[in-house]
């Protein structure tokens, strides 16, 4: 089979035989290894690899998309796309101008995950696993490993011509515990960008783990109502992906005027202290990439400064039917989707405050820590923590059942009262959006503090 | 397929070669117009094999590098589970008719009418609001074979046909939605469009709900958004051989209302869950999980069932190309006898929850739910009063359905994987603004 390199450059040939305003080509071959335990035992193990690719044409602002396994006979492929595209288009197409880029950019990594034994992966899973077993009470244990190596080439009818490879790993730890006929789990997510090391060494961490599941079983629930909360960087990460992030991806608002009217920049979202930042230019992350799906450079967008709105996320598109510049934010989860508007690495500015600062003055309150989940619809979002501790005259004090916040991004921004020192990038997280499913994205932020939190009972 | 068959079968003692192909046309509307088409075809194949007694595992959508395939395969088995199944012989398998020959000719013009006509009906009561909808046709077709000589080949063809809205006033937003799918291709976009009105017309008025326990009415959505994640999960064979589903131990006991009737059942002619067999070749079947209240079966794959001294129940799936796990098809909850109209009057102050935000991110395992009413509704005095927001509902799945107070007499498709009726139970730990 011809490589995808010389399919891309024969499609980009192509694209000039074809009448349409734009079109564009991935095509990608990946690898992928996983293994996962319920138990004891070793639930499934696995090698997987695939090759495909998809093309976009747009027409009079309409868009065609097509994907596909097989590559032979690509030609009939874009006359589909640009025969779609003719069907839907009945305006002015529109795209905010990028220059055509021609670049190769490696994964980063000295080794391709994928590449190392099994038996290699298998060894340090077993030792995690050995550790959550010696825990008593503890009732079984589930492990997700899986990793991937990925190499895109996309082209486009501006003359593009990108190759990108990256690698990525993710690792998801649960401890159950039963007693009497309770279940309770507590949970470790981690990744990285294809750096096996990272996934080491997390011997403590996983015991730690094992130990809260146990502790939950004795643990009372909290009492529903509203509450001055604390989040720890990890669930604050989580908060600001899930409240703020999600609110300003453009493809949500730029045909919405009422949308439109209550994003407008410059309206106040929170305090002067606080500043929210989307960069898929900062090293090493898992959100982290040059160019993105539609071969716009990465860039570092200010969302929020100084609690006001000044930027929001955009693909070509969206940036040129708003009136503003492209951020390098459209990717797709893979050659079967088109590229959507998405985050990169989303975190909170760190400020001045320590830890003990921010719980310090608080009579009763409650402190979450880590995540099970979250979810938004644009006003409205939850998001679930896995640890929970009541917050008593400044200290912590008891463990909580794991609690499910909610709020009003409208309001919940503005109840952001104190912002800590110790700003930390959370890289186990995937987002979901429409149904693509898990992105690769990190999110991160230093403690911080929220009154008047609507937090759920048991 | 016969060749990687064979080739496996130099190096293993078992092999089973699953082959599934897909075609999607999806056409979809934004902001309430036409904008994408997509035309997505997938192939892959997936090689299961037993050496040395261990399983080895492999998929690719390369379909002419069998040999790769199969090399990675035997490099999995060295560390793979113990194999305590045997791949299933030569088989007939049930009548499930899944297959519509009607769905391919659908054009797109047709579905681009489908959807117009949709947002057409939605704006038409409600001008300010903004939709999306989604018009998608498919088909998917299986092969299985195995060295046992069994052998399942099957078509499916589904259809699809949905809308969201959302209505913005000030940083206010109400968002509604309704989709139906089918193994028959849909014409008709009235009783979708109607659901959607129904709804705007319910969230009209707002409400405010107090913090305290209340009865509440969960609608076949609501019952989809809160409770079904844990029963998924409780009934799975795999959690409960491993003593972390709530009720594993509780076989033959009855744990909820005796009202309450629950089937797995992937036999039901033309639903998109459905199948002649399983992802393993097992043929499908309607298994009851809770019969009267009791807690009747579990859902097996062949391994888990072998590891549980159990018969696979055809529950074998492949999600996202991996080994067969357990996973329910279609969950089925019989309806009862007392009308929404009837439950609604019957309520002086309580809420009626059609979608739970948040719901599935707790303790699913031991069953807890808390959740934002994204869309939800006030009764006071048997009547409702308006939509109740800032409102967050938390509760027990096998507290709630302990005790029932009434199963409506109408069961509802949601989402294609489950027909219910309205649950409408006594009390509810609710918290509000």
């Amino acid at each position: 089979m011809r490589g995808i390199e010389d399919i891309g450059r024969q499609l980009a040939e192509a694209f000039k035989n074809y009448n349409a305003d734009y079109i564009e080509a991935r095509l990608e071959q990946s690898q992928t290894s996983y293994i996962s335990y319920r138990g004891k035992e070793l639930e499934s193990i696995g090698r997987a690899t695939a090759t495909g690719g998809s093309i976009r044409a747009l027409v009079k602002g309409g868009w065609g998309f097509i994907s596909f396994n097989n590559l032979d006979e690509l030609r009939g492929g874009i006359e589909l796309a640009v025969k779609q595209a003719r069907l839907v288009g009945s305006e002015e197409s529109k795209l905010a101008p990028v220059a055509p880029v021609v670049d190769i950019v490696s994964s980063g990594v000295d080794k391709n995950p994928v590449t190392i034994p099994l038996a290699e992966k298998k060894l340090l899973l077993d030792e995690y696993n050995d550790i959550i077993w010696r825990t008593p009470k503890l009732q079984t244990s589930v492990i997700g490993y899986g990793d991937s190596h990925k190499k895109a080439v996309f082209v486009s009818s501006l003359g593009s011509y990108i190759e990108q490879e990256r690698a990525d790993i993710t690792l998801r730890l649960t401890a159950i515990a039963t007693q009497d006929g309770e279940v309770q789990q507590a949970g470790l997510s981690l990744g990285s960008r294809g750096n096996f090391g990272a996934i080491r060494g997390l011997h403590q961490q996983v015991e730690r783990t094992a130990q809260h599941a146990v502790e939950l079983l004795s643990a009372p629930k909290a009492k529903g109502g509203e509450y001055t909360v604390v989040l720890d960087p990890v669930l604050a990460g989580v908060f600001v992906h899930e409240a703020f992030g999600h609110l300003s991806e453009s493809d949500f608002v730029y045909e919405n005027e009422r949308l439109r009217e209550i994003m407008v920049l410059g309206k106040k979202f929170g305090s002067k202290e606080l500043n929210i930042v989307d960069d898929a230019t900062m090293p090493g992350l898992r959100g982290s990439y040059k160019y993105d799906d539609e071969g716009v450079p990465a860039s570092k967008t200010y969302l929020i400064r100084e609690g006001k709105l000044v930027g929001r996320l955009h693909s070509r598109e969206t940036a040129a039917r708003m009136g503003e510049k492209p951020t390098g934010n459209a990717r797709a989860l893979n050659y079967r989707y088109p590229p959507i508007v998405r985050m990169a690495n989303t975190y909170i500015e760190p400020r001045t405050l320590s830890c003990d600062d921010i719980i310090g003055d608080i009579k009763e309150g409650i402190y979450v820590k880590n995540w099970y989940g979250g979810t938004t619809s644009m006003e409205m979002f939850t998001f679930s923590a896995g640890e929970a501790y009541m917050i008593r005259n400044g200290k912590l004090a008891e463990a909580l059942r794991p609690v499910t916040l909610t709020g009003n991004v409208f309001i919940t921004l503005n109840n952001i009262d104190a912002i800590g020192n110790d700003l930390d990038m959370n890289q186990g997280g995937g987002c979901g959006k429409r149904e693509q499913m898990p992105l690769p994205v990190s999110n991160g932020s230093p403690h911080i503090r929220i009154r008047h939190c609507l937090v759920g009972g048991g | 397929m016969e060749n990687i068959l064979n080739q496996a079968k130099k190096v293993a003692e078992e092999a089973e070669v699953f082959f599934v192909s897909s075609e999607e046309t999806p056409v979809r509307f934004e902001a309430n117009r036409l904008k994408h088409i997509e035309h997505k075809q997938s192939t892959s194949v997936a090689l299961r094999i037993v050496r040395q007694g261990r399983i080895g595992y492999a998929v690719t959508t390369e379909l002419d590098d069998s040999q790769s395939l199969v090399s990675s395969a035997a490099e999995v088995a060295q560390f793979g589970m113990s194999a305590k199944f045997e791949f299933p012989s030569s088989i007939s398998y049930p009548t499930v008719e899944v297959f519509d020959p009607n769905v391919e000719p659908v054009t797109i013009e047709e579905m681009i009418s489908l959807g117009e006509e949709l947002i057409t009906a939605v704006r038409g009561h409600t001008p300010d609001i903004v939709c999306e909808a989604e018009v998608v046709k498919s088909a998917i077709s299986v092969h299985i074979i195995n060295s046992r000589g069994g052998q399942a080949k099957y078509r499916k063809s589904f259809f699809t046909l949905g809308i969201m809205g959302s209505l913005i006033h000030d940083t206010d937003m109400l968002f509604v939605g309704e989709s139906e799918s089918s193994c028959h291709p849909l014409s008709e976009s009235k009783a979708i469009a109607g659901v959607v009105l129904q709804q705007l017309e319910l969230a009209k008025n707002r409400a405010s709900a107090p913090s305290k326990p209340l009865p509440v009415i969960f609608t076949p959505h609501g019952v989809a958004s809160a409770l079904i994640s844990p029963l998924m999960a409780a009934f799975n064979g795999k959690l409960v051989l491993e003593g972390a589903s709530p009720i594993g131990s509780k076989l033959g006991q009855q744990v909820f209302d005796n009202k309450l009737w629950l089937w797995d059942d992937a036999t039901l002619a033309y639903r998109p869950e459905s199948r002649p067999c399983d992802d393993e070749g097992v043929p499908s079947q309607r298994t009851p999980l809770i019969a009267k209240g009791t807690v009747t079966n579990f859902l097996y794959d062949l391994q888990t069932g072998a590891l549980a001294h159990a018969r696979s129940t055809g529950n074998g799936s492949r999600s996202g190309g991996r080994l067969p796990g357990p996973s329910p098809s279609a969950f089925v909850i019989a309806p009862g006898n007392t009308t929404f109209d009837e439950m609604v009057q019957d309520i002086k102050e309580g809420l009626i929850i059609e979608q739970l935000m948040g719901a599935e991110q707790g303790n699913i395992l031991g069953g807890d739910f808390s959740g934002n009413v994204l869309l939800g509704y006030k009764v006071e005095s048997g009547k409702i009063v308006g939509r109740v927001k800032d409102t967050m509902v938390s509760g027990n799945v096998y507290q709630v359905l302990k005790d029932i107070i009434a199963i409506g007499s109408e069961a509802k498709w949601v989402g294609g994987f489950l027909q219910t009726p309205h649950l409408y139970c006594p009390s509810l730990s609710v918290a509000s603004k």
